[in-house]
């Protein structure tokens, strides 16, 4: 049974460090978003594949390996890895 | 790959581009060489060699990477990824140097190690070898959404790795906006050489007694195997800000509960008064210094925030930055920052990379165990690690990649990345304080890639 002290202490320094920036995101999202943005002929730029957010699948997947397994870090741009018994 | 008359499609490639630069030009735009890849009916491979090795004998690693993506109708996608590695060399194994040899014993029970005085004890039995498999389909569901599924294996010597996942997109604004949330379930089968040994119970050491005994000892100290389960939610908010600017932001939240233990980590005990390895001149003791196996909590909830934004120059020049909040139940706190800028060189490009990475020391992270800790056996805490990576840590990465392009399809990259990590914390007291404690990790990694 884990001790509810040290379980929900870190709970609560995230919720202090998460609901500004949740707040902040929903702001942007509810207000901002639609003014934001492109037609769709203006996505020329947008539609390079240098563009992406991840360019590459294979140097990220590597580079996160590594990284899962000297770190105690992991995930982030999507799920949090896992997979190996390097950590 | 493409296996159509090739004549025709490249009329039609070139057609289609004179039209778009027209458009472009009188939309007062200019056209970007996009490439053909992501056309409907076609595979996409890409394939890596990776060879990472890390200094001081550490460890060594080849990987082979395919993975192909089958574009079926411009949206509906398959990705298949095989991966593979083989890993030798050494791996610190949370003990601490001495002023005297030290002998350990192997994980399997089966033979002892040595570490010269004033050594950084690495676990040198250290070798395996990872097959890892997945395949993530993704597909519109209608104007408004999205879905991908997806599925992962892996498996190496010790370890089994499963997991599921699925997510659903949401596009709004037309298109400039898309909300995504998505699920992970993944389950792990921990089967160490040697069997799992039991958290915080001591090393058996050979020295000054029976094969017979130290089997009987060694029996005593070990688990069956055991299992990990992991669910990961992820929400995320991926914006268009303007026609150079796109934005990603993350949520993503991760439970992990089981056998989170590393089973070939151990601690050293050391004397209060001297700060030497205790146990050496217990009185009815065998000789022996005393280690510990570590033990780490049982569950662990970790929470993130990621921030990605990309944005092109005027001269089609690209830079990504990314920064990643970590937190977690065990006390790690970290702070990831990533840069890149690709420059444009006609048909090549050079992309220069730097990441920062820093750590906060796990709650149970304790570089060693005083004796008055180990209190003869019945250790004052349930968890204690002195595995580097739970350790205060600064990382920093140095890299470069360069890639040509030699047409739309393929393309050929050399990438180099150089990482130093390093430690800092307790410096230790007595004849320990005189050890290097916290050694620097150096890693380089070389990959080679080609696309087509």
């Amino acid at each position: 049974m884990p001790d509810s002290r040290l379980f929900y202490r870190p709970l609560r320094q995230a919720q202090r460090v998460l609901m500004p920036i949740a707040f902040l995101a929903a702001t942007l999202l509810t207000a901002g978003c639609s003014n934001l943005g492109v037609k769709p002929w203006e996505r020329d730029l947008l539609a390079n594949p240098d563009m992406q957010l991840t360019v590459s699948g294979v140097d990220a997947g590597l580079d996160d390996h590594i990284y899962f397994s000297k770190e105690a870090s992991s995930g982030g741009r999507g799920f949090g890895g896992g997979g190996c018994g390097c950590n | 790959m493409q296996l159509i008359d090739h004549s025709n499609n490249s009329k039609s490639k070139t057609v289609g581009r004179a039209l778009a630069a027209a458009t472009c030009a009188l939309l007062g735009v200019h056209a970007t060489g996009s490439l053909a890849k992501g056309q409907p009916g076609e595979w996409d491979v890409e394939t890596a060699l990776l060879v990472y090795s890390e200094t001081d004998d550490r460890v060594q690693a080849a990987e082979p990477v395919i993975s192909a993506t089958r574009n079926f109708d411009g949206e509906r996608k398959l990705n298949l990824k095989l991966v593979a590695d083989t890993l030798t060399g050494a791996s610190p194994s949370g003990a601490t140097p001495s002023a005297l040899p030290q002998t350990y014993t192997s994980p399997s029970g089966n033979g002892s190690y040595e570490i010269a005085p004033g050594e950084a004890p690495l676990d040198d039995t250290f070798k395996d070898t990872r097959v890892a498999v997945s395949a993530n389909w993704e597909a519109p569901i209608n104007r408004d959404y999205a879905y991908s599924v997806g599925a992962y294996g892996s498996k190496e010597y010790d370890y089994l790795s499963t997991a599921v996942n699925a997510s659903l997109s949401r596009y709004l604004n037309n298109k400039n906006t898309t909300l995504t949330g998505g699920l992970s379930l993944g389950v792990d089968l921990v089967d160490p050489v040697g069997g799992a040994p039991v958290g915080l119970s001591r090393m058996p050491l050979n020295n000054n007694k029976s094969q017979a005994d130290f089997d009987q000892e060694f029996a005593a100290t070990r688990d069956s195997d055991d299992t990990k389960t992991m669910v990961d939610a992820l929400f995320g908010v991926t914006q268009v800000i303007n026609r150079q600017t796109l934005m990603q932001f993350n949520y993503g939240i991760s439970y992990s509960s089981g056998y989170l233990t590393d089973p070939y980590k151990i601690l050293s005990v050391i004397d209060d008064a001297s700060g030497s390895n205790y146990g050496g001149n217990l009185v009815g003791g065998d000789g022996n210094p005393v280690y510990l196996y570590e033990q780490r909590p049982d569950t662990r909830l970790k929470h993130s925030l990621y921030w990605q934004t990309k944005y092109m120059l005027g001269n089609g020049d690209v830079m990504d930055g990314s920064y990643r909040f970590m937190i977690d139940d065990w006390g790690i706190t970290s702070h990831t920052l990533d840069l890149k800028y690709r420059w444009q060189l006609g048909k090549s490009y050079l992309e220069p990379h730097f990441r920062y990475y820093l750590q906060s020391e796990a709650d149970f992270y304790k570089r060693y165990l005083t004796a008055s800790e180990y209190n003869s056996g019945a250790p004052v805490m349930t968890d204690a690690s002195a595995d580097y990576r739970l350790g205060e840590m600064t990382g920093l990465t140095f890299g470069a990649k360069w890639g040509y392009r030699f047409d739309d399809d393929r393309e050929l990259a050399i990438r180099a990345e150089y990482l130093i990590q390093t430690n800092d914390g307790d410096q230790g007291f007595g004849s320990l304080a005189s050890q290097d404690l916290y050694p620097d990790t150096n890693a380089m990694w070389l990959q080679l890639s080609y696309s087509f």
